[in-house]
C-alpha cells in the first residue's frame, strides 16, 4: 500500500502524541487529578493509528472503554481528551462521561462504550443505517479479546453476516481481559476462528507494525465498502501498562512485558521510517518535540478549565 | 472481636462458607488469581483451588445461568459481578430463571444461590460504575434482596444467604469496602435475612436506610444529636422480603420517618417503605413521610463536582432530618 510520507510523518507523530499523552495521564493519576478509572493504550497506538489512518472520513468508528488512543486518531484535540480525564466543562463530554466515554459524532467518533461488549451490536445498527441509505461508508467496529466470549459479540457477528452489513469488526487482541489470559477464557486460541464459525472472512495481523495494520486495514476496509459484508481483522498487540491504573498486574511476568516492550511500535516505526529513508533521524526528534509541546499545552488548557456546573447535572436527559 | 473493613468481612464470611459446605462454589471474571477486582476474593484461591474459585469468560449471563443450573443440581454458587452496572446482561436469567423457578416447578426446583454485587456511587466510577440496582429485583418476587451497612452484617447476612434455599442479591457499597470499619464476631455468626436493624435509638424522626446511606445517616444522627435532635436510625439490611414491623414500630415511637436511598428518588426502594408507613401508620404520623434520594437523572456523571452533586451526603442527610424534625 502506498503512504505518502507526509501520512507517515502525521501516522508518527499520532502515535508519539497518543503515548505522551497516556503517559501524563498516568501522572495525573497518580498525583490524585483525575479520579475513578484510567485504562491506558501504551502498547498498542499502532493498532488504532493504522487502522484509522486507512479510513476514509464518512466511516464511522466505535471502541470500547479503552478509547483515549482512538479519540486521537480520530482527530479529537488532546486539550478536550485531557480535560475530560480532569473531569472539567470543556471536555470532550464536559466533564459528565470521563475516561471510558469520549466521542464526537463529527469526526466520526461514535464512543467508547464500558460496557463490555454492548457497543458491537450499536455498530450493527449504524452499518444498517449505512446499508439503508445506500451510503458509501463503512462501520469500524473496536473491541477487545475478552469482549468476543460475551454473548454480543456472537449475536452481531451472526445478524452481521447474514445482513450483509457494511461492518469491519477489529478485534484488538492484547491476550488479557483484565487478569484473564485468551488461552484461560477463550475456546479458541485464535480469535479470528470464532469469525469462522460465521462465515466471515478474516485476517491475523501483527499490531506492533503499523504498516501491516494500514496495508491490512486497507484492503479490509475496500473490501467491507464494495458490498460483499462484514470482514473481521484480529490484531495482536499488548498492554505495556496495567489494564487500569492500580493494577498490581500478579496475572503476569515482568519478562513477558519487557519481552514485549522490546517492540514497541513506535520504537519499530521509527526504525522503519529511518530504514526507507522516509525521513531523518532529526525530522523525527522534531516530532517528538512536538508532540510533548502538544501534551504540554493540553495539559496546561485543561488544568486551568473551568469544572462543570450544576445545571449540568440535570441536561441532557430529554430532546424536545 | 476482631475489628476489620467490610471487605475483608465479607471475604471472611465467603471463607467460612467455602469451609463449611463442599458444594459452595465462587463463579466470576477474575475471582480467582487476580482475587476479583476488589479483592474481595483474595487468597480463596489458593486455599480452596481452581475448582471452588473458578475464573469465568466475560460472559455474566452465563455466570448467573450457569449459577442457577448448578444451583438446580444441588450446588451453592456465589456468583460474582463485578460492578452492579454490569448485571444488566443476565438479567434476564435472574428474572424469567432464577425467581420463578420454585413457583413454576410447584416447590420442587430451588436456586440456593448468591448473586454478590457492588453498587453505588462515590468512587468517581461515572456513569456505568456507580448504579444503584436495587429497585429493579426488590420488585420481583421469588427474589430476595439484601444490602449490609456494616462488616459484623456483611459476614452474618452473607453466610444466611449462602445457606438460604432461595437466590439472594448481595449488594455491598463498594464506596465502604475500606472506609467502613467495625468490629465482627468470629467464626459462626449468622444475621437473619428479613430482619432490620435499629442502629441507634431516638425519639424525634425516624430515618430508614440501608447500605452506605445508613453509613451516613448514622453521621449526620451523630451531628443532630449536638443540636439535641434526637434521631432513631432504622437499618433495613433486607430489602426483600422486608421486615415491617421494626419499620412500623419505630415510626409509632417517632411520629416522623424519612427514607434514605441513593438511587433515583423516582420508583425507588425508599418509595415502598414510604407507601407502607402511609398505609400502615398514618395516625401515628405527626409528619408527612419524606423520602431523600438521589436526583432523577440517568446515571451518576464522573466529573467530581457533578458527582458530589448527584450524592447525598451527612450534611444532606442531616439538613434533612433536621427539616422534618421542626415540622
Ligand atoms: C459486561 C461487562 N462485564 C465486565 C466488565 C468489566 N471489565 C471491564 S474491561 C474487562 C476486560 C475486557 O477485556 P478485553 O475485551 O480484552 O479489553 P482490554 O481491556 O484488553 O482492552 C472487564 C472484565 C464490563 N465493563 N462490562
Ligand atoms: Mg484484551
Amino acid at each position: 500500500m502506498n503512504i505518502n510520507p507526509e501520512k507517515h510523518l502525521d501516522m508518527y507523530y499520532q502515535m508519539v502524541l497518543i503515548r505522551r499523552m497516556e503517559e501524563r495521564a498516568a501522572e495525573l493519576y497518580q498525583q490524585g487529578k483525575i479520579g475513578g478509572f484510567l485504562h491506558l493504550y501504551i502498547g498498542q497506538e499502532a493498532v488504532s493509528t493504522g487502522l484509522i489512518g486507512a479510513r476514509l472520513p464518512q466511516d464511522r468508528v466505535i471502541t470500547a472503554y479503552r478509547d483515549h488512543g482512538v479519540a486521537v486518531n480520530c482527530g479529537l484535540p488532546v486539550n478536550a481528551i485531557l480535560a475530560e480525564l480532569l473531569g472539567k466543562a470543556t471536555g470532550v463530554s464536559k466533564g459528565r462521561g470521563g475516561s471510558m466515554h469520549m466521542a464526537d459524532t463529527s469526526r466520526n467518533f461514535w464512543g467508547g462504550h464500558a460496557i463490555v461488549g454492548s457497543h458491537l451490536p450499536l455498530a450493527a445498527g449504524l452499518a444498517l443505517g449505512d446499508q439503508y441509505a445506500n451510503k458509501d461508508a463503512v462501520t469500524i467496529c473496536m473491541f477487545g479479546d475478552g469482549a468476543t466470549n460475551i454473548g454480543y459479540f456472537h449475536e452481531a457477528l451472526n445478524l452481521s453476516k447474514v445482513w450483509k452489513l457494511p461492518l469491519l469488526w477489529v478485534c484488538e487482541n492484547n491476550q488479557y481481559g483484565m487478569g484473564t489470559t485468551v488461552e484461560h477464557a477463550s475456546a479458541v486460541s485464535e480469535i479470528r476462528q470464532k469469525a469462522e464459525g460465521y462465515g466471515i472472512p478474516n485476517e491475523r495481523v501483527d499490531g506492533m507494525d503499523i504498516i501491516a495494520v494500514y496495508d491490512a486495514s486497507s484492503k479490509a476496509i475496500e473490501r467491507v465498502r464494495s458490498g460483499e459484508g462484514p470482514y473481521l481483522l484480529e490484531i495482536m498487540t499488548y498492554r505495556f501498562r496495567g489494564h487500569s491504573m492500580g493494577d498490581p498486574e500478579r496475572y503476569r511476568e515482568q519478562a513477558e512485558i519487557k519481552k514485549w516492550q522490546e517492540q514497541d511500535p513506535i520504537g519499530i516505526y521509527h526504525s522503519y521510517l529511518l530504514g526507507k529513508k522516509i525521513a531523518s533521524s532529526d525530522e523525527l526528534t522534531g516530532i517528538e518535540k512536538r508532540a510533548e509541546e502538544d501534551v504540554k499545552a493540553a495539559e496546561a488548557f485543561a488544568q486551568t478549565s473551568p469544572e462543570p456546573t450544576p445545571e449540568e447535572l440535570f441536561m441532557d436527559i430529554y430532546v424536545d | 472481636m476482631p475489628e476489620m473493613t467490610l471487605i475483608d468481612a465479607i471475604r471472611q464470611g465467603m471463607d467460612e462458607e467455602l469451609a463449611h459446605d463442599p458444594n459452595v462454589f465462587i463463579v466470576g471474571e477474575d475471582v480467582g488469581v487476580r482475587g476479583g477486582v476488589f479483592r474481595a476474593t483474595r487468597g480463596l484461591f489458593d486455599k480452596y483451588g481452581p475448582q471452588r474459585v473458578m475464573d469465568s469468560p466475560l460472559a455474566e449471563a452465563s455466570i448467573i445461568g450457569v449459577g442457577i443450573g448448578a444451583a438446580l443440581y444441588g450446588m451453592r454458587p456465589i456468583c460474582e459481578i463485578q460492578f452492579a452496572d454490569f448485571i444488566h446482561p443476565a438479567f434476564n436469567q435472574i428474572i424469567n430463571e432464577a425467581a420463578k423457578m420454585c413457583y413454576r416447578s410447584n416447590g420442587d426446583w430451588t436456586v440456593p444461590m448468591v448473586i454478590r454485587a457492588p453498587y453505588g456511587g462515590g468512587i468517581g466510577g461515572g456513569l456505568y460504575h456507580s448504579q444503584s440496582l436495587e429497585a429493579f429485583f426488590t420488585h420481583t418476587p421469588g427474589l430476595k434482596v439484601v444490602v449490609p451497612s456494616n462488616p459484623a452484617d456483611a459476614k452474618g447476612l452473607l453466610k444466611s444467604a449462602v445457606r438460604d434455599p432461595n437466590p439472594v442479591l448481595f449488594f455491598e457499597p463498594k464506596k465502604g469496602y475500606r472506609l467502613i470499619k467495625g468490629e465482627v464476631p468470629e467464626g459462626e455468626y449468622l444475621v437473619p435475612i428479613g430482619k432490620a436493624d435499629v442502629s441507634r435509638e431516638g425519639t424525634d424522626v425516624s430515618v430508614f436506610a440501608y447500605g452506605m446511606m445508613l453509613y451516613y445517616t448514622l453521621q449526620a444522627a451523630q451531628k443532630l444529636a449536638a443540636e439535641d435532635i434526637s434521631v432513631e436510625v432504622v437499618d433495613l439490611r433486607t430489602l426483600y422480603p422486608v421486615d415491617r414491623e421494626s419499620i412500623l414500630t419505630s415510626v409509632r415511637k417517632t411520629g416522623k420517618a424519612l427514607v434514605v436511598y441513593e438511587d433515583n428518588l423516582t420508583g425507588g426502594y425508599g418509595a415502598e417503605i414510604a407507601a407502607i408507613i402511609a398505609e400502615q401508620a398514618f395516625t401515628d404520623l405527626d409528619a408527612p413521610v419524606r423520602r431523600l434520594a438521589g436526583p432523577d437523572v440517568p446515571a451518576v456523571p464522573f466529573s467530581h463536582p457533578l458527582q458530589d452533586w448527584f450524592m447525598l451526603n451527612p450534611d444532606k442527610i442531616a439538613a434533612a432530618i433536621r427539616d422534618l424534625a421542626s415540622y
